[in-house]
C-alpha cells in the first residue's frame, strides 16, 4: 500500500478549484455558478490590495477590539495540575465572539462588489448578531434565517438581531436547525443573485468560501502564535478548538499547521452519545458526501440521505463540518475527538467557578477535552485553546438542564 | 444521445409541436401508486418523463417539491428504489424517455459507476443533477457520457453568453431552460423574456431547449411552447398529488387519475402551441 504522500505545507490549499485533497469544491446550482466566481474573482484583487487590508486591520482594532488577548488560566492550571492552560479570549470580542472577525471582512467585499443586501443563516445566533452588527454598521439591509428549534434556544441572541434591524425569518423544515437556515438562505440566494451577498458564517459551503472565512478568521491563530511566543518563548504543544462548521478552529490552526511539534485537536459534538443518531460528530462518526456547496465528512445514512443530528450547543448542531478540516482529518495533521453534552456542560460550570468566566457552550467542548489532556501533561507543556464566545446567550439552556429557576 | 430521445424529440417537431415534459418525485407517496403514475403519463400526453430522486436537502427546491420529497422519503422511498421504479416502468413502455433529476449526494454515496450501470440496465436515458455545474464534470457528467448517458444542464438567467458555452459543453439531450432565478415553483415570468432567451441558447447549440419553472396550466403551456422545444411541467403535478392525499398522507383513490386530468390538459396547450420554424 502506498502511504499518502505528505505535502511541503499544511497551509498551501484550497488548489485553484476550490479543493483540500477530495474535498471542498463548488457543488452548487447552475445560478449560483457566475456569483460565486465573481466572488472569487473579486477576493483575489481584495487580498492584495493593501487598501482593502488596511481598513480590515482598522476595524479590528477600534470595531472589534483586536488583538484579543492570549490569557493564562493560572487557576484551572493549578486545578488540573498538567500543562499550563492559555485561552484566546475571542469572547472579549465586540458581539461577544470570533464571527465578527469574518463578517466584517466580508462586508467589505460585499461593498466592494456594490452588493446592497445581506442575507445570513445562524445557529447559535453568533453569526446572525455578528452579520446584523456589520450590516448596521455599513448600513445594509439584513435577513437572518435561522431553525425554528434554534429561534427558541437562544432568544436572547434573536432579540439582539431585531434589535440591530436585522430580519430573522424562522424555519420550520427538518429539525429547525442550522442545516435548515443554511438550504432557506441558499434559496433566498438562487433567487435574489442580482442584489444579494450572502455572509457565509462557517468556513464550509461553496469555493471561495471555506478559503476566504478562513483567512478571516486567521487572525486569531496569527495572534495567538506571536503572543504565545511572546509570554512563553515557544509554541504551544496543543491547541484545541470545538469544530461545528469550523470557522474558529480553522482560524486557530491554520497560523499552525507547518509547526510540527504543534498538536491540533478539534472537538466535535457527541451530543448524548455517538452509538446512535444524536450527536455531531460528522469526522468521528460521518462519512464523505456532497451538502451545502462542498465535499466533506457528513452524518447520513446508507442512502446519502443528511440526518439531522444533535447537540446541546446550537452553534455546533450541524451534521457537516468545513472541508479543510476533513482534509487535515485524512492526511492525519489534525485529530478530532467527541465530548458529549454533560461533559462540555461540566466544563461550563468549571470554567464559570475557577477562572469567572462564563464560557459559551460551544467552546465549552473545546475545554472538556483541555480537562481531559492538561492533567495527564507535564506541567512545562502548554495548551492553548480558543475560547471562541461567551456564554451569556446559553445561561437559559443551562438553567434549564441544571433544573434552575431563573 | 439515447435513441429514445432522439427518436422521441423528432417524432414531436415531425408533429410541428413542442415535447410535453412532467416531472414527478419517485416514491411520492409510495412506491405502488407512483409507479402508477409514471405508467399512467405517456398515454396523457407526456413525451419524456422525469423521475425525481428524493433528497433530504433539496437546496433548489421550493415547499412542494420539498415535501414531495419528504413524503417518498418517509414512504421508504431509496436511490435503489427509484431505479427500479424506472425499470418497472420499462417492461411495459420502451419507447418514452426517462430523465432522472435529483441531487449528488446519493448517487455518490451510492458509488457512480455502479449508479450508471444500474441506470443503463434500468433503461435510464439521462440526468439532471442540480448541484453539479460544469466545474463539477469529472464527478459524474464525463463517465455518464462515456457510458451514453444524457447530461442535461440547467442554463439559468444568470448564464450570459459568456457562461453558455462552459455550460453547453457536455450538455446531451436538450437543455433544460430554467426560466427565471430561484426556486421550483415559483410564479412563470413575461413570456416574450423566455422566447429571447431560448432564441440566445439556441444560437450557441443545436440541441433541444425545453424550458421549465413555473409553468402551471395549459394555458402556460401554449405560451411557452411558441418558443421552445419542450415544456417541462412539474410543481403542478407535485401539487396535483400533494392535493389527492388522504389526511394522513396516503395515496388517495384518485391521485392517479387527478394527475392524468392534469397532464391531459397540459397535453392540450403543448399541442395548441406551434413551433416557430427552428432556424
Amino acid at each position: 500500500m502506498n502511504e499518502t504522500p505528505k505535502p511541503n505545507s499544511f497551509r498551501s490549499g484550497p488548489d485553484e478549484d476550490g479543493r483540500f485533497g477530495i474535498f471542498g469544491g463548488r457543488f452548487v446550482a447552475e445560478t449560483l455558478m457566475p456569483l460565486i466566481l465573481d466572488l472569487q474573482g473579486e477576493w483575489e484583487k481584495a487580498k492584495n490590495d493593501p487598501s482593502f487590508q488596511k481598513e480590515l486591520a482598522d476595524l479590528g482594532t477600534h470595531y472589534i477590539g483586536r488583538p484579543s488577548p492570549l490569557y493564562f488560566a493560572e487557576r484551572l492550571t493549578e486545578h488540573l495540575g498538567g500543562a499550563k492552560i492559555y485561552f484566546k479570549r475571542e469572547e472579549l470580542n465586540h458581539t461577544g465572539s470570533h464571527k465578527i472577525n469574518n463578517c466584517i471582512g466580508q462586508i467589505l467585499l460585499a461593498k466592494r462588489m456594490g452588493k446592497t443586501r445581506i442575507i445570513a443563516e445562524t445557529g447559535a445566533g453568533q453569526h446572525g448578531v455578528a452579520s446584523a452588527t456589520v450590516a448596521a454598521r455599513f448600513g445594509f439591509p439584513c435577513v437572518v434565517y435561522m431553525g425554528a428549534t434554534d429561534v427558541e434556544r437562544q432568544a436572547p441572541n434573536v432579540f439582539r438581531m431585531k434589535l440591530l434591524g436585522a430580519e430573522v425569518i424562522p424555519v420550520t423544515a427538518g429539525n429547525g436547525t442550522l442545516k435548515d437556515a443554511m438550504n432557506e438562505a441558499l434559496r433566498d440566494w438562487v433567487t435574489n443573485v442580482e442584489d444579494t451577498y450572502y455572509l457565509i458564517g462557517t468556513a464550509a459551503g461553496p469555493h471561495p468560501y471555506p478559503e476566504l472565512v478562513r483567512d478571516f478568521q486567521s487572525v486569531i491563530g496569527k495572534e495567538a502564535r506571536e503572543q504565545i511566543l511572546e509570554a512563553e518563548g515557544r509554541l504551544p504543544d496543543m491547541v484545541i478548538a470545538a469544530v461545528g462548521g469550523g470557522s474558529n478552529a480553522i482560524g486557530i490552526f491554520h497560523p499552525f499547521l507547518d509547526d510540527a511539534g504543534v498538536q491540533i485537536v478539534g472537538v466535535e459534538a457527541g451530543g448524548r452519545g455517538l452509538q446512535g443518531v444524536e450527536h455531531c460528530a460528522s469526522i468521528t462518526a460521518g462519512a464523505p458526501g456532497v451538502l451545502h456547496g462542498n465535499r466533506t465528512y457528513l452524518l447520513q445514512d446508507h442512502d446519502g440521505q443528511i440526518l439531522e443530528g444533535h447537540s446541546v450547543s446550537a452553534g455546533l448542531d450541524y451534521p457537516g463540518i468545513g472541508p479543510e478540516h476533513s482534509w487535515l482529518h485524512d492526511i492525519g495533521r489534525a485529530e478530532y475527538v467527541p465530548i458529549m453534552d454533560h461533559e462540555a456542560l461540566d466544563a461550563f460550570q468549571v470554567l464559570t467557578r475557577l477562572e469567572g468566566i462564563i464560557p459559551a457552550l460551544e467552546p465549552s467542548h473545546a475545554l472538556a477535552e483541555v480537562i481531559k489532556r492538561a492533567p495527564k501533561m507535564r506541567k512545562d507543556q502548554i495548551i492553548v485553546m480558543n475560547l471562541s464566545g461567551r456564554g451569556d446567550k446559553d445561561i437559559f439552556t443551562v438553567a434549564k438542564i441544571l433544573g434552575m429557576d431563573m | 444521445m439515447t435513441v429514445r430521445m432522439d427518436k422521441r424529440f423528432a417524432a414531436v417537431k415531425a408533429e410541428g409541436r413542442p415535447a410535453l415534459v412532467t416531472y414527478f418525485m419517485g416514491g411520492d407517496p409510495d412506491f405502488d401508486t407512483s409507479l402508477g403514475i409514471m405508467k399512467a403519463l405517456p398515454g396523457a400526453g407526456s413525451d419524456i418523463i422525469e423521475l425525481g430522486m428524493p433528497f433530504s436537502d433539496p437546496m433548489a427546491d421550493g415547499p412542494a417539491v420539498q415535501m414531495a420529497g419528504q413524503r417518498a422519503l418517509k414512504g421508504g422511498q431509496t436511490l435503489s428504489k427509484t431505479l427500479d421504479l424506472a425499470a418497472r416502468f420499462r417492461e411495459t413502455d420502451n419507447d418514452t424517455p426517462i430523465v432522472m433529476m435529483g441531487y449528488y449526494n446519493p448517487i455518490y454515496v451510492y458509488g457512480v459507476d455502479k449508479f450508471l450501470d444500474d441506470a443503463i440496465a434500468a433503461g435510464i436515458d439521462g440526468l439532471i443533477v442540480v448541484d453539479l455545474p460544469p466545474e463539477m464534470d469529472d464527478e459524474l457528467c464525463i463517465p455518464a457520457l462515456a457510458k451514453g448517458i444524457n447530461f442535461i444542464r440547467l442554463a439559468t438567467p444568470t448564464t450570459d453568453d459568456k457562461r453558455l458555452p462552459t455550460v453547453l459543453k457536455n450538455t446531451s439531450g436538450f437543455v433544460y431552460y430554467v426560466s427565471m432565478n430561484g426556486i421550483t415553483g415559483s410564479a412563470l415570468p413575461d413570456p416574450s423574456l423566455i422566447a429571447g432567451a431560448v432564441k440566445r441558447i439556441k444560437g450557441h447549440t443545436d440541441l433541444p431547449v425545453c424550458v421549465g419553472f413555473g409553468v402551471k396550466t395549459a394555458d402556460h403551456a401554449k405560451a411557452i411552447g411558441a418558443s421552445a422545444d419542450g415544456v417541462v411541467v412539474g410543481t403542478a403535478i407535485v401539487q396535483q398529488i400533494a392535493g389527492s392525499l388522504t389526511k394522513d398522507g396516503k395515496a388517495g383513490p384518485d391521485t392517479v387519475a387527478s394527475v392524468v386530468t392534469l397532464v391531459r390538459g397540459l397535453a392540450t396547450g403543448v399541442r395548441a402551441a406551434r413551433l416557430v420554424a427552428a432556424e
